[in-house]
C-alpha cells in the first residue's frame, strides 16, 4: 500500500499531456498559461466567492529585483509555483509562503533587441521539465525540481532582432514556441521542439517564401522582412489536433507602400496541425495592416450553439477593435462586430474582410484613427466563464495620430516606417465588459478611468478579477459587474491573474508593479 | 552561489559602464535616431520634440540631461514620478536617439528683447503673477511653479501663454468641483485620480482624497483661472515679462 502511494506521488509529480488535457479536473493547479488548452483563463475554484471576496488579503508578496515590466502568469503544480522574471529568469516558489525553492538566472548579452521591454510572460511545464524562452532567442528546459538546465536550444540568432517573450505551450510530446521581433523586420515563424531532447520537430514560417502560397501577397522581396511575429501563447484543441496561434503586424508597421498586398500571414489566426506543423486554415483579420494591429491576442475555444447549430467556435477580441467568432474546424467567418470605438472600417463583409474607410492610412502630417496603436485589446487575456457563459474582456478605448515615415531596412535595427502620438485632449479610458460570446453583445460594463495593461481572470466563485494602470487589482461579480473588492498594489499592473490552491486555501495571484501578490481570504 | 554573485557583479559593471560622451553621433546615427524617435518618443514629445504630454525637447538645455551620460540615463531608465518610462531600446539605439534629441536643441530660438529686471517687477507687481505662481521661495500655489520655466519653454511659448492662457492648459492641470454624498462641496486642483478614487488640493491648500462611491457629483474643467494679459500689460511690458520668465533657469 505504501509502495503504491509512493508510486502515485511520483507519478503525480509528472505533468503528463493527459493531465494538461484535463486541467479542469485538478483546479488546485494552474498547468498552462491560460489555465487550460482552450484559452479560458477560468478557475473552477469557488472557495473565494461573492460572499467573502471583500475579505481578500495578501498571503504573501514576492518582489522581483528588476524595474522592467513584470508580465508573468505563474504556473502552479502541486504546491510549487513557477514564474519568470525579467529578462529571462525562472524562479520556483513555495505557494504557501512565497519563499524561493530554486532560481535559474540567465546572463543576457548587452545587445538583445526588444521593442517593448525586457519581458517574459511565463513558463510551460511537461513531464518533469519547465520550459522558458529567452530574450536571446533560446528555448531552455529546466529540471522542475532543481532548476538545472537539461537542454538549451538556440531557436534563432537574436542579433537579427528576434527574441522570445511568449510563454511556450506544452502539448503531447512537444513544446510550441513563438517568436517576437515584429518591429525589427524579422521573418516570423512558429516552432515546435521535442520536449525530451530540444530537437526541432517543425517550423511554420508565418511569411511564405518564394514558390509558397501567399508569397504573392508581398510586393517584390518585402516578404523577407514581413515580421508576423508569434509572441502570445495560443490555444490547442485535441479533437481537431490543431494549434490556434495569432500572428503580429507586417513589417514595417506604418509604411505599407514598401509591402503592397495583403501580407499573408500577418494579423492572422493560424490553425496548424500539432504533429506536422502544416497549415490547416488561416483567417486574416487586418489585410495589409498599416496601424500595428497584431492579431496576437489569446484565442478562446468554446463549443456552443451558434444560430441554431452546435459548433466548435473560436472567439477573438482583436486589437483592431472588432470581435470575431470563427468556426475552428474550418476557419469559416461566422460573426464580427466592433467592441470598442473604431473609425477605420465601415464594417466587415460576408467573409469577414474589413471594408475600409477612406483616408485612414498614416500620413506624414498624421492621421487620427481609432483604435490606438495598442488597440482595443492587446496581449491581455480575455476570460470565458462556463458558469455564466460570458466572455470577459479588458477593453481599451483610445485613438492615436498615426504618422507615415520612411522605411529603410538594416538588420538588427528597428523597422517601423512611421510613428504615432496621443490625440491632444482626447480622453483614453478602459472597461471590463462581459459579452455574450456568440452574439458579441455586451451584458455589462465596469468603467475604468484609464487604459488597462492586463487581462482578466474569471472563477467559479462568480468573480472576475481585473487590474488598473494605477496599480489596483479588483474583483467584480461575474454576472452583474458589481465591484466587490479592490486593493492598491503600488505600480502599473501588467500581468494576467490566475488562481490555485495551497493546502486548503484558494489563492488569487497577479503581478502588480514589480511584485507578485498572492491573495487569500483569512 | 559564487557564480551568481559574479554574474550580478558583471551585470552591474555593464550598467555603470556608460561612456560619458555619446559614441554614436554620425549623420547616419542621427537619421536612425530620428526614426526611433518618431516611433517611440514622438507620441508624447511631438515629432519635432516640441513637447506635448512630454517635455519640450527643442530647447538649448535639457535640465535633466545636460551631459550625454545623463541623457542616456533619462532615456534608458525614465524619469521617476513622471510619465517618462524606462526605455525599450538597446544601448546603440538609445545613443542614436540621444544624438537626434541633441539636434532638436539647435533649433533657432526667438530672440528675447525685453528687460528682464523690469519684467521681474511686473511679475511681482502690476501683473500679479506671483499671487498664483511659485518662483523660488516666493509665490502662490494655484498655478504651475515657474522656477525653471525658462529652461523648459521657449520665449514664443511663454508669450503665447500670456496672451491666450486657455489655448494650452497643461494636461495635468484640472479644476474640479465635487459634491459628496453627505452634502459637502469641494473645489480644487485635481492631483490624481484612478478608477476608484480622486485626490485634490483646495484653494486653502488642503489635501482631499475621496472614494468615488462617496461622490454624488463631479464636474471638471480644463479651463485655466489665469487671465489673458492682452491689454492688461503693454506690448513692451509683455516683452519684459517674457524676458524675465526666460531668465528663470531653476538655479540661483
Amino acid at each position: 500500500m505504501r509502495l503504491l502511494l509512493l508510486c502515485a506521488l511520483t507519478l503525480g509529480a509528472q505533468v503528463t499531456h493527459e493531465r494538461l488535457l484535463k486541467a479542469e479536473s485538478e483546479p488546485h493547479n494552474w498547468l498552462t498559461y491560460s489555465g487550460n488548452f482552450a484559452g479560458h483563463r477560468y478557475s473552477p475554484l469557488h472557495q473565494i466567492n461573492t460572499s467573502n471576496v471583500a475579505k481578500l488579503k495578501p498571503a504573501w508578496v514576492y518582489q522581483t529585483n528588476s524595474l522592467q515590466k513584470f508580465e508573468t502568469t505563474p504556473i502552479v503544480v502541486d504546491g510549487v509555483m513557477y514564474i519568470t522574471e525579467s529578462p529571462s529568469h525562472v524562479t520556483a516558489l513555495d505557494t504557501k509562503t512565497g519563499r524561493t525553492l530554486w532560481r535559474y538566472r540567465r546572463p543576457m548579452p548587452d545587445d538583445i533587441k526588444v521593442c517593448c521591454g525586457q519581458v517574459n510572460r511565463g513558463v510551460a511545464i511537461l513531464g518533469d521539465l519547465v520550459y522558458v524562452g529567452t530574450l536571446d532567442s533560446h528555448l531552455i528546459a529546466l529540471d522542475a525540481k532543481t532548476g538545472a538546465v537539461r537542454w538549451d536550444t538556440n531557436v534563432i540568432d537574436y542579433r537579427a532582432g528576434y527574441s522570445i517573450t511568449v510563454a511556450p505551450l506544452a502539448l503531447k510530446d512537444k513544446i510550441v514556441v513563438g517568436i517576437a521581433g515584429g518591429e525589427y523586420g524579422i521573418r516570423g515563424f512558429l516552432d515546435a521542439y521535442d520536449a525530451k531532447t530540444g530537437k526541432r520537430a517543425w517550423r511554420f514560417y508565418t511569411v511564405p517564401g518564394p514558390g509558397e502560397k501567399g508569397n504573392e501577397t508581398w510586393a517584390n522581396d518585402s516578404w523577407k522582412r514581413g515580421a508576423a511575429a508569434t509572441w502570445v501563447t495560443g490555444a490547442y484543441d485535441p479533437d481537431t489536433n490543431l494549434v490556434y496561434w495569432g500572428t503580429g503586424n507586417p513589417g514595417p508597421d506604418w509604411n505599407g507602400d514598401v509591402r503592397k498586398g495583403d501580407n499573408l500571414y500577418s494579423d492572422c489566426m493560424l490553425a496548424i496541425d500539432a504533429d506536422t506543423g502544416k497549415l490547416k486554415w488561416y483567417f486574416q483579420f487586418t489585410p495589409h495592416d498599416v496601424h500595428d494591429w497584431d492579431a496576437t491576442e489569446v484565442p478562446v475555444l468554446i463549443d456552443a450553439e451558434f444560430r441554431g447549430a452546435k459548433r466548435k467556435l473560436l472567439l477573438f477580441p482583436n486589437r483592431n477593435a472588432f470581435y470575431y467568432v470563427l468556426d475552428r474546424v474550418t476557419g469559416q467567418f461566422l460573426l464580427g462586430k466592433p467592441y470598442a470605438k473604431q473609425t477605420w472600417a465601415k464594417g466587415l463583409d460576408d467573409n469577414g474582410r474589413p471594408m475600409r474607410n477612406e483616408n485612414t492610412a498614416p500620413t506624414v502630417q498624421g492621421t487620427v484613427v481609432f483604435p490606438s496603436v495598442g488597440g482595443a485589446n492587446n496581449w491581455y487575456s480575455p476570460s470565458y466563464s462556463p458558469q455564466n457563459q460570458l466572455l470577459y474582456i479588458a477593453v481599451r478605448e483610445a485613438g492615436h495620430i498615426y504618422y507615415f515615415g520612411e522605411a529603410e531596412f538594416k538588420e538588427g535595427e528597428q523597422y517601423n516606417g512611421g510613428g504615432f502620438r496621443s490625440i491632444p485632449g482626447e480622453p483614453e479610458w478602459g472597461a471590463i465588459r462581459a459579452y455574450n460570446p456568440t452574439t458579441g453583445e455586451a451584458k455589462w460594463e465596469f468603467k475604468m478611468s484609464s487604459l488597462p495593461f492586463s487581462g482578466v481572470l474569471s472563477t467559479a466563485g462568480n468573480l472576475v478579477f481585473g487590474t488598473t494602470g494605477e496599480g489596483q487589482v479588483f474583483a467584480l461579480q461575474g454576472d452583474t459587474g458589481r465591484l466587490l473588492w479592490r486593493f492598491q498594489g503600488g505600480g502599473t499592473a501588467r500581468g494576467n491573474a490566475m488562481s490555485y490552491m495551497s493546502g486548503d486555501k484558494q489563492h488569487v495571484a497577479v503581478t502588480i508593479g514589480n511584485s507578485l501578490y498572492s491573495f487569500v481570504v483569512e | 552561489m559564487i557564480w551568481w554573485a559574479a554574474i550580478a557583479l558583471f551585470q552591474q559593471t555593464i550598467a555603470l559602464d556608460i561612456p560619458s560622451k555619446n559614441p554614436n553621433t554620425s549623420e547616419a546615427d542621427v537619421a536612425a535616431g530620428k526614426k526611433l524617435f518618431n516611433g517611440r518618443c514622438a507620441g508624447c514629445h511631438g515629432p519635432a520634440g516640441e513637447g506635448g504630454k512630454g517635455a519640450n525637447l527643442a530647447v538649448p538645455r535639457l535640465t535633466r540631461a545636460q551631459e550625454d551620460r545623463a541623457l542616456y540615463r533619462v532615456i534608458r531608465y525614465g524619469v521617476p514620478d513622471t510619465e517618462m518610462p524606462a526605455s525599450l531600446m538597446d544601448a546603440h539605439e538609445i545613443w542614436q536617439v540621444a544624438a537626434f534629441v541633441r539636434t532638436l536643441g539647435r533649433v533657432q530660438s526667438v530672440a528675447v528683447t525685453g528687460d528682464a529686471a523690469n519684467g521681474a517687477s511686473l511679475f511681482k507687481g502690476k501683473g500679479g503673477c506671483i499671487g498664483c505662481h511659485t518662483v523660488g521661495l516666493e509665490g502662490g500655489r494655484s498655478g504651475p511653479a515657474l522656477s525653471g520655466v525658462g529652461a523648459r519653454r521657449g520665449a514664443q511659448h511663454l508669450r503665447a501663454k500670456l496672451l491666450d492662457p486657455s489655448a494650452s492648459v497643461p494636461e495635468n492641470f484640472r479644476m474640479v468641483h465635487i459634491t459628496t454624498r453627505d452634502g459637502k462641496t469641494i473645489r480644487g486642483q485635481q492631483l490624481n485620480e484612478d478608477t476608484f478614487s480622486i485626490q485634490l488640493r483646495d484653494g486653502a491648500d488642503r489635501f482631499h482624497s475621496l472614494w468615488r462611491e462617496d461622490i454624488a457629483a463631479i464636474t471638471s474643467e480644463r479651463k485655466t483661472p489665469m487671465p489673458s494679459y492682452k491689454g492688461r500689460l503693454s506690448d513692451s511690458e509683455i516683452d519684459d515679462v517674457v524676458a524675465y520668465m526666460a531668465s528663470l533657469r531653476g538655479d540661483q
